[in-house]
């Protein structure tokens, strides 16, 4: 029994924490709020080099060959930098539904490779989402189809789609509906494989969205912790009032009780728990009333200047406010989790049951 | 990242759950808060003890079983799974007993540990008095050294255990000149000594929880000091931190609170879900449950890997006696117009849950407010000025 990460695990989120903190500097990040794309294809080819998009990747097709467990570090990372990037869709969402397609799948060989050294872009639809994140500059898209059984999984190059925008509140997101036509020589695999497949990406992408808010909340809880010791009022910081320090207090309290929660459901993805569905709707829920109590408590702490355009706190609110119902909102996990614990037995309950 | 539990943590899960199935009484004790109940509480301690289970994280010589604390938190599971009876020795082994370890002489942890672990001496607190509570450094209490003595005089209050214990922990103020923090002396005070008045408070629930201890010239043997003369705010803050820290309110209670609680929806679904609110309240004990008992091995894997526990261990007092008041909160709501029932009304399933009702309402005041909880994070956390 040992919930600590090891020392190459630490050290990975450290280099990727320096390596974030002046490259997706805020002001660079607005930089980027302004481009038509809103993506630096030079930053994707940072995080490449710098070993992000092999990390799921499995050893045999080039990859690191890590997984769920890793990712719980480094999507927090991605969130405290509000990284104006979908990279978590590419290297971590799409590589882990590639990855289990079937071992001589062609799929395999024509993307893993090119998901490793950088050069794809492959965005991934779910039914949960009503949009497709980063569609317009995908190589590949990766769309799931209904049908009686399950769901097929369809490749579909950007030639084959349709995309109407869908503008977001945050200026760094690219979201599309995307319009599209099933075919025998776009599907990937069958409805049962697929099923399987929809339902793992789900909790895999919910969990790497819990990463990125509980990220989120820890840098608008130091965004707010910074204005207040330098805000002064009545002659001092407002951050030795009492009525600000026990807000702040309450979001330390948030992050540092959602964080093991996170932990843990990645290692009942990794370990494909029976209760897996459960404990990651539960650190999705965590993580977001972190983030969205975080945004409050930060703008208020703020003050008027944290309703403006130019104090940085906005960016990161918006992107915990739309990330709070990305893959599942809170009605999705809320009612998810009672059908496992209240309504079913997918949860062993009481003293004991929390490490099978 | 190890998230199995290995053979030895396996085999020791498995004998406590075999002894507690052997031993824990099978019909409930009166309350700890009562003479025939706190007698009761104690046998039970002292039979915990003739297995090595009253103090499962002490050494061995000292009458533990040196268990680290992953076991410790397989312990408490394994206790609370069995509902065995509440510990009514904690001030004593959670609180004495680590401060005695980490501050005391050769000679005073051999008179004192072997007693407390086998449940022969039961020890009060002594911190707050009447005008110094969350403000404890306002202590006004004096033990002035005369000769190998000190001589006590004043008033503590809100003295949890005192009624029937036999001794006291606390701190005095040991040099007069002195204010705040500095000058104080952290004494143990034998409570049948001449000039010591006991006066209980009753609390909400009737009972003697609680008492003010009145000090009128008591002598106190100066080997009685734990640490050094003027250095007990610094002992008791040690304690405080254990306190507040990890072993004072285990994982475990929660989790069966949370699992009884789920119990308690289902049996009474049809009514409950008529207030839209309650199905989240009970998905959220639970989520709360859970949430503590992950943070509680995570703190326990880094302290493992060498971190200690500082003011975080505020953020686990705030979010502890939360959850508790919010469980029961959760419960009083589902048992809707029974809910106020006392033992001795025909629904029998309420009193219990009222009972942890009426405690919970004190877990957000005692053992530091959360107030001042929530001024530690802010100060020793965040780095906000005072």
């Amino acid at each position: 029994m040992n919930f600590n990460f090891n020392e190459d695990q630490a050290a990975f989120r450290d280099s990727v924490a320096r390596f974030l903190m002046v490259e997706a500097a805020p002001e660079k990040l607005r930089e980027i709020w302004q481009t038509g794309d809103g993506r630096s294809p030079a930053l994707r080819v940072a995080l490449a080099e710098l070993g992000l998009t092999a990390l799921s990747v499995p050893e045999a097709e080039g990859g690191l060959g890590l997984g769920d467990v890793d990712w719980a570090l480094i999507t927090q990372q991605l969130g405290y930098f509000a990284i104006p990037d979908s990279l978590a869709d590419t290297a971590c969402l799409a590589s882990g539904l590639l990855a289990g397609l079937p071992a001589e799948h062609e799929a395999r060989a024509a993307w893993l490779p090119r998901i490793v050294d950088g050069s794809a872009r492959i965005a991934v639809g779910h039914p949960v989402n009503p949009w497709v994140a980063d569609a317009h500059l995908a190589d590949l898209l990766l769309m799931p189809h209904a049908v009686e059984g399950g769901i097929e999984w369809h490749g579909l190059a950007p030639e084959q789609v349709q995309l109407t925008a869908c503008p977001s509140i945050d200026g760094s997101r690219r979201l599309a509906a995307v319009q599209w036509t099933p075919s025998p020589a776009t599907r990937l695999c069958d409805a049962a494989t697929g099923q399987r497949l929809a339902d793992e990406l789900l909790d895999r992408a919910a969990l790497a969205v819990a990463g990125q808010l509980l990220g989120l909340a820890q840098r608008m809880l130091d965004l707010g912790v910074d204005y207040a010791a330098q805000r002064k009022q009545f002659g001092k910081p407002i951050g030795s009032f009492q009525a600000i320090k026990h807000q702040l207090a309450d979001v330390v309290t948030l992050i540092e009780f959602a964080k093991p929660v996170l932990y843990r459901a990645a290692a009942a993805l990794a370990a494909d728990e029976p209760g897996r569905a459960a404990r990651v709707s539960h650190a999705k829920l965590a993580c977001a009333e972190a983030a969205w109590t975080a945004a409050r408590k930060s703008i208020q702490v703020h003050g008027a200047m944290g309703y403006t355009w130019e104090v940085d706190l906005q960016m990161f609110m918006k992107r915990a406010w739309a990330l709070d119902a990305a893959w599942g909102d809170r009605a999705f996990h809320k009612a998810r989790l009672g059908d496992a614990l209240l309504d079913g037995d997918a949860l062993p309950l009481g003293p004991g049951a929390t490490f099978n | 990242m190890d998230l199995t539990y290995t053979p030895q943590q396996q085999a020791f899960r498995a004998e406590v759950r075999d002894w507690l199935a052997r031993h824990v009484p099978r019909e409930p004790f009166a309350s700890y808060d009562t003479r025939e109940g706190f007698e009761q509480h104690r046998a039970w301690e002292a039979t915990l003890a003739g297995a090595g289970y009253s103090s499962v994280t002490w050494p061995r010589e000292l009458g533990g079983r040196g268990c680290d604390l992953t076991e410790w938190l397989i312990f408490e599971e394994e206790y609370a799974a069995a509902d065995a009876p509440q510990r009514v020795n904690q001030n004593g082994i959670l609180l004495l007993g680590p401060t005695l370890m980490e501050f005391g002489t050769p000679a005073q942890k051999a008179r004192f540990l072997p007693r407390m672990a086998r449940c022969e001496d039961m020890f009060a607190q002594g911190w707050s008095e009447p005008n110094a509570g969350s403000d404890m450094a306002a202590i006004t209490s004096r033990a002035i050294r005369d000769g190998d003595e000190y001589v006590i005089n004043g008033q503590k209050t809100w003295s949890t255990r005192a009624v029937f214990a036999n001794w006291m922990f606390g701190l005095f103020r040991s040099d007069p000149a002195s204010s705040r923090h500095h000058g104080l002396s952290y004494l143990l005070v034998p409570l049948d000594a001449p000039g010591v008045t006991i006066r209980p408070i009753t609390a909400l629930n009737g009972k003697q929880a609680f008492a003010e201890v009145f000090f009128d010239d008591v002598r106190v043997p100066a080997e009685h000091r734990i640490g050094e003369e003027g250095q007990g705010w610094h002992v008791a803050m040690a304690t405080a931190g254990f306190e507040r820290g990890l072993l004072l309110r285990s994982p475990a209670r929660y989790q069966r609170t949370a699992q009884k609680l789920v119990q308690l929806y289902r049996r009474h679904r049809r009514s409950a879900d008529r207030d839209p609110g309650i199905r989240e309240a009970v998905l959220r004990a639970w989520m709360g449950a859970e949430a503590y008992t992950l943070a509680s091995y995570h703190t326990v894997a880094r302290l493992a890997a060498g971190a200690s526990i500082g003011a975080e261990a505020s953020t686990n007092k705030i979010f502890w006696s939360e959850l508790d008041l919010q469980m029961h909160e959760t419960a009083m709501r589902i048992l809707g117009a029974r809910a106020e029932y006392l033992p001795g009304a025909p629904d029998a399933e309420s009193a219990d849950w009222l009972e942890g009702f009426l405690f919970a309402q004190a877990g957000p005041i005692y053992a530091g407010s959360n107030e001042i909880q929530r001024n530690i994070i802010a100060e020793r956390l965040l780095g906000l000025p005072k």
